[in-house]
């Protein structure tokens, strides 16, 4: 290891990362001027007297003590960007583990078995066409109380995909994998692990990625309805209020944090799939 | 053709269930698949023998069952009717004893090489120590020549070298019997050789009882003790059974001097190319 690390000079380290840092540099360059653009456009038309929506220049002016300190908490729902943010991140994670849990569960099980297949998947190809919001009346209605409510909306929405995907990832071992274990006739739980598993994780992170986005949206909906702290609320709170440059604001954090929880599930699923087919 | 010694097996089947060493006996087997158009028989009647550590191979025309008939001593299929008997036992389900090495290599893609061919092994001897099955693994890939490469996934092997664990994986759990599904089908025309070679030497270090499909008839003739020509499907049959006598350890240079070669090379091509044509040729 050590001859073959040494054979190799030390600038070409950074030659053969030129490339990359030029093409992600270029990337970056023109969505930064395309952005810049855009906003340009907005500025121009929401600059005369009474604009109908806030000019970005104007949000920024508006919303700069919310921006600087997102850390603030003056009790209740009195509080900074972060911990609105936080306490909708909070009833996600709770939900969309539980979704994944049971999803992936289920989906093993639904997968395995052509008939509880055939069985089942008509009621899930209808419960998951079912809009999240719709749920949480009868979340409501079951739970007595806001906060259980938030988060079955999270795990009735994020289940459905992860059930399904992870179902058709099991059927679709190939079987060449399955004839290799009946010939070495390994066991159940070995099949599991060095089989099924890792054949299917592709397909469950392809759920758990579409899962997480739709437990973001959900979350944004159903806190608007339920109040308390949490984006949701900040978001209809600041329209109650007519601060619509603070809607803007918090818009453009929740498609931020959208974005990289869609990122970390995608980095995941790289990290705990590295050899497999991509 | 006083050297062909050409037979044809269902001739003479009670003779050959008298033999007292036979290792492996397929008997009368028939397998007949159920299709919407109704019952279709791949094939009928078929009779053969094989003795502990021979090496043989099976040549006949894509549709002739010859991977049907390796399922069915693999243990993924089961007769229609007939049996295959192992030293006696009858045959049915896969098992580690009749190791198979696939067409496409059927490599786990996110294991290594090293834990591709471990997971066979702790499967096999669950009683062994860690140590020991490490030490296993390590000795079959240095046998096909993959300690560099051991922990590599199969992504970023060659086809040949994939087909080399696969081999390792095989071999490293000791099987009775090994079949080999056309298993150099896919590779280019030097590596190809290049394993023939390889498998010829592992099969004489482990004496091995060896089954293997080919469409190459230089590679049966340089391979095989004998070899197997079916006839054309539905309801193939063994067509022909060709004895090759070269001695071991065989030279691909020397045996293709010899005018026996062409001699057998020829009859082989008749069989397969004059007397039973494929239709579709």
């Amino acid at each position: 290891m050590a001859v073959s690390s040494q054979r190799r000079p030390r600038p070409s380290l950074l030659d053969a990362w030129m490339p990359t840092i030029k093409t992600q540099g270029r990337k970056f360059l023109t969505s930064a001027i395309a952005l810049f653009i855009v906003l340009a456009i907005w500025q121009l038309l929401c600059s005369g007297e009474n604009p109908v929506l806030p000019a970005p220049l104007t949000v920024l002016n508006d919303t700069w003590e919310l921006i600087v300190d997102p850390f603030f908490d003056n009790g209740g729902t009195d509080k900074g960007l972060f911990w609105h943010i936080f306490a909708s991140l909070q009833r996600v994670a709770i939900g969309f583990t539980l979704a994944a849990i049971i999803g992936i569960l289920v989906g093993v099980i639904i997968g395995s078995s052509p008939l509880i297949y055939d069985a089942l998947d008509p009621i899930f190809q209808v419960l998951r066409t079912v809009p999240p919001l719709a749920w949480l009346p009868i979340s409501l209605a079951a739970f007595q109380n806001n906060e259980p409510s938030a988060i079955f909306v999270i795990f009735i929405t994020a289940i459905w995909p992860i059930l399904i995907n992870t179902a058709v990832g099991v059927q679709q071992v190939p079987n060449d994998y399955k004839n290799v274990s009946r010939v070495l006739q390994l066991s159940k739980i070995e099949y599991f692990f060095n089989v099924l598993f890792p054949a299917t994780v592709p397909y469950i992170f392809t759920g758990l990625r579409i899962g997480v986005g739709l437990s973001w949206l959900a979350i944004v909906a159903a806190e608007m309805l339920i109040g308390g702290v949490g984006i949701g609320f900040f978001i209809w709170d600041a329209w109650n209020s007519s601060l619509i440059s603070e809607i803007i604001l918090a818009l453009v954090y929740v498609g931020i944090v959208g974005l990289i929880l869609d990122k970390i599930v995608l980095l995941v699923g790289r990290l705990v799939v590295p050899g497999g087919p991509q | 053709m006083q050297t062909l010694n050409g037979q044809t097996t269902t001739a003479q089947p009670i003779q050959v269930n008298l033999q007292r060493d036979t290792f492996l006996n397929i008997q009368d087997v028939s397998k007949v698949y159920a299709t919407p158009k109704g019952p279709y028989t791949v094939l009928e009647g078929v009779n053969l023998t094989v003795q502990e550590g021979e090496f043989i191979c099976i040549i006949g025309h894509s549709g002739c069952g010859k991977t049907t008939l390796l399922n069915m001593v693999s243990g993924f299929a089961q007769p229609t009717k007939g049996v295959v008997l192992l030293q006696d036992q009858q045959i049915t389900q896969p098992g580690p004893d009749r190791m198979v090495v696939f067409q496409n290599y059927s490599l786990l893609p996110w294991k290594t090489a090293f834990e591709n061919v471990y997971l066979a092994v702790k499967a096999a001897f669950p009683e062994k120590s860690k140590a020991e099955k490490t030490a296993i693994v390590t000795e079959h890939l240095e046998l096909v020549g993959l300690t560099e490469a051991a922990h590599k996934r199969p992504h970023q092997l060659s086809g040949g070298m994939k087909q080399r664990v696969a081999i390792a994986r095989a071999l490293a759990i000791r099987p009775q019997v090994l079949i080999l599904d056309e298993p150099f089908g896919a590779l280019d025309a030097i590596t190809k050789e290049e394993l023939q070679e390889e498998l010829l030497q592992i099969w004489q270090d482990h004496r091995c009882t060896v089954l293997m499909i080919t469409h190459d008839i230089d590679e049966a003739l340089f391979l095989a003790d004998r070899l197997v020509m079916m006839t054309n499907g539905p309801a193939a049959n063994i067509g022909e059974i060709l004895d090759i006598p070269f001695r071991r350890p065989r030279n691909r240079a020397q045996m293709t001097e010899d005018p026996k070669y062409y001699e057998l090379r020829n009859y082989a091509l008749d069989f397969l190319f004059r007397r039973y044509a494929h239709d579709d040729d």
